[in-house]
């Protein structure tokens, strides 16, 4: 391998590896508040490339008012994902939580395949985002140049929310302890919320840059990216920001470079990424960035 | 004045009862499987249309009403066999038709050759599908033709020296198409510098086309489906890779087209049908009908949806009966059956011969480069 493909390769790498990050944030962040894996979170990356693809393509707005408002939309679904699968279940054991999150992702994917059909739709690369940069002989999507910045503007914006305004500070406090903060006269159905809203706008960015990138969208396009978001969220310890933004590039990293080391391996690579699961889940299983496990309940 | 009419109404359906009764006969099921939904939902979308257009063609044999039963595979082989086991057991359909992709239509024979239940594939390529079976056939010419014809193609007219093949690996059809190309390839004096694999669902490539990259092949062989093919070749571009790319006959979708946008412009495939090449009655009508009621270019998979259609009701014609092994038989012996993807005569193994055609893409339509005969 010479080292112009090595560079290539790790630039492959870190362009998928933001992407995971990205994802994996809005995961990591409702777990840490609720303590809830979002099974949904993935399709709520589904729900954000359609309505953007319907806004640029059906009502011919441009791009910069198609994603905004489809990051908007998503945000709601979130929020009325909350209301109707995960407060009616607020007091119930964490378990039934886990299968209520997993029957509205095939709510929504199922949805979204009788709504709209099973064929899959081609995303519309707007022209800025359709350029590739030639650089001593290595071609980078400017793509992949946006999404690490994305990603590192919402992760700069989440740290912000989450430890120095007030809402912030009292979604840590429920992430502590639901019964006392909620004793200390806040509104602990209002953060969470707010969380979930947060949670799904990071999804909806993180879904519209991957359908930029892999422009073609169908009701299951969720699924991969959320599993993979998934793993990276819990390789870098689930429940912390910046561990699920390392995850993410460790995990980008990983899959290309197996594949760019030993072309053969090709096949093997999401054995790779759920093997690396396993592994972190039976040596560390707080994680790269993870505290010791404490459990609230 | 109201009686006398309702009377002469009843002596008059006296008169057309020979005539009515056929449609008071009980009507013949041909059970249909395809991939209505998931990864190659297309295939199934477009079958679907051109069967119904064969329908409108031909809606009665033997005197009696043909209803078709659609079953969703999802485009998974579970499903598939699933789908298969239910209609003949619960729909009692006297045909199967189904599936569009060999992997799919592999989970789903076994179950209707056991029954006895004669089937037709509009589309699926893989040699093994038919394999070692009584009662299963299709309408598509199958994969070590279509892959020496890719192979050749690729020395004779892209002048290619070297190939990269870059393989879905976890569908039959990918995988076999994949291996008569470099057999044929290597055969022919060329060399196959790179292979590499990809998997159904996969979404990104990078790490495989810089391998292809490093490799600097004249042609990359891609015999993978629509899905993978558009965003396969985007990324492609996206790199700087330039070859020509050349794929199988399951590219023939919209989607490739729509996905791919200027990515996929001088791709070339091997392919069953383009409506330039048509050229029987039939063809010509079907075409007709489709294009009044779609308002588009009538697709490959519509057509083989069509002729697998065309082909049950001809055999059930000759045969004068479902009967499963009569109709079987009538299958065998079709002969120059004039479909809307050309003349078809059953082979050995229930593998028509047929003629190909290869075609590209070219100002994001599918253009008609040649016809090859077998």
């Amino acid at each position: 391998m010479t080292s112009t493909i090595f560079l290539q390769q790790l630039i492959n790498g870190v362009s998928l590896g933001s992407l995971y990050a990205l994802v994996a944030i809005g995961y990591t962040m409702v777990y840490g508040i609720l303590r809830l894996i979002n099974f949904a979170h993935g399709d709520l990356l589904m729900v954000a490339a359609y309505t953007a693809i319907y806004g640029i393509a059906v009502f011919t707005l441009p791009w910069y008012v198609s994603f905004p408002l489809a990051v908007l939309f998503t945000g709601l679904t979130g929020i009325l994902l909350d209301r109707a699968a995960y407060k009616p279940l607020r007091s119930a054991p964490r378990i039934s939580l886990l299968i209520s999150a997993i029957g509205a992702s095939f709510l929504l994917e199922n949805l979204a395949l009788v709504v709209i059909g099973g064929v899959p739709k081609a995303f519309p690369r707007p022209e800025p985002f359709d350029r590739v940069v030639d650089l001593f002989g290595l071609r980078i999507q400017v793509l992949t140049i946006y999404t690490p910045i994305v990603t590192l503007v919402l992760l700069l914006a989440l740290l912000y929310i989450v430890h120095r305004t007030k809402v912030g500070k009292a979604m840590r406090a429920a992430s502590r302890d639901f019964e006392t903060t909620r004793l200390m006269g806040i509104n602990v159905d209002r953060i969470i919320s707010v969380t979930f809203l947060l949670g799904s706008v990071l999804a909806a960015a993180g879904g519209i840059m991957w359908a930029m990138k892999y422009p073609q969208v169908n009701p299951f396009m969720g699924v991969f990216p959320g599993l993979k978001a998934f793993i990276a969220a819990v390789l870098g310890g689930i429940g912390n920001i910046m561990g699920a933004v390392i995850g993410g590039f460790l995990l980008g990293l990983g899959e290309i470079l197996i594949v760019a080391a030993v072309p053969e391996l090709a096949q093997f690579r999401d054995a790779f990424a759920f093997v690396l699961l396993v592994l972190v889940l039976l040596f560390r299983p707080t994680g790269i960035m993870g505290e010791p496990f404490t459990d609230k309940t | 004045m109201k009686a006398r009419h309702l009377l002469g109404f009843i002596l008059l359906s006296f008169v057309l009862l020979p005539a009515g009764a056929a449609s008071a006969l009980e009507a013949i099921k041909i059970g249909a499987y395809l991939p209505m939904t998931g990864a190659v939902a297309a295939y199934g979308e477009m079958e679907w249309t051109g069967i119904q257009i064969a329908r409108e063609m031909e809606p009665e044999v033997l005197g009696r009403k043909i209803d078709i039963v659609l079953v969703d595979t999802k485009s998974d082989k579970i499903e598939a066999a699933n789908a298969v086991t239910l209609l003949i057991e619960k729909e009692k359909a006297a045909v199967i038709l189904g599936e569009a992709i060999s992997g799919n239509t592999m989970a789903g024979n076994p179950i209707s050759e056991a029954a006895k239940i004669p089937s037709v594939s509009p589309s699926a390529t893989n040699p093994l599908v038919n394999q070692g079976k009584q009662f299963a056939f299709r309408a598509c010419f199958i994969d070590p033709f279509q892959g020496e014809i890719a192979a050749r193609f690729a020395r004779n007219e892209l002048k290619a020296q070297t190939a990269a093949v870059i393989i879905d690996i976890a569908q039959d059809y990918c995988v076999g198409l994949g291996n008569f190309f470099v057999k044929e390839f290597v055969k022919l004096g060329g060399k196959v510098v790179s292979t590499t694999y990809i998997q159904t669902g996969d979404q990104d490539f990078s790490a495989q086309l810089s391998a292809v990259q490093a490799a600097k092949p004249d042609v990359i062989y891609a015999p993978n489906y629509y899905t993978e093919d558009a965003l396969m070749a985007k990324q492609a571009r996206d790199l700087g890779i330039k070859v020509p790319i050349l794929t199988g006959d399951g590219a023939q979708a919209d989607t490739l087209l729509q996905v791919g946008g200027s990515a996929v412009e001088e791709m070339y495939f091997t392919g069953h049908f383009h409506k330039e090449a048509a050229g029987s009655q039939r063809a010509k009508e079907y075409i007709r009908r489709f294009e009044e009621k779609y308002k588009k270019d009538a697709d490959a998979f519509g057509a083989l949806g069509a002729d697998a259609y065309f082909l049950l009701v001809d055999a059930i014609r000759r045969a004068g009966s479902t009967d499963g092994v009569a109709v079987r038989d009538a299958l065998a012996a079709t002969k120059n059956f004039e479909g809307v993807s050309g003349l078809i005569s059953m082979g050995e193994n229930g593998n028509p011969i047929k003629s190909m055609v290869i075609n590209k893409v070219q100002n994001g339509k599918f253009v008609y480069v040649t016809t090859v005969n077998p």
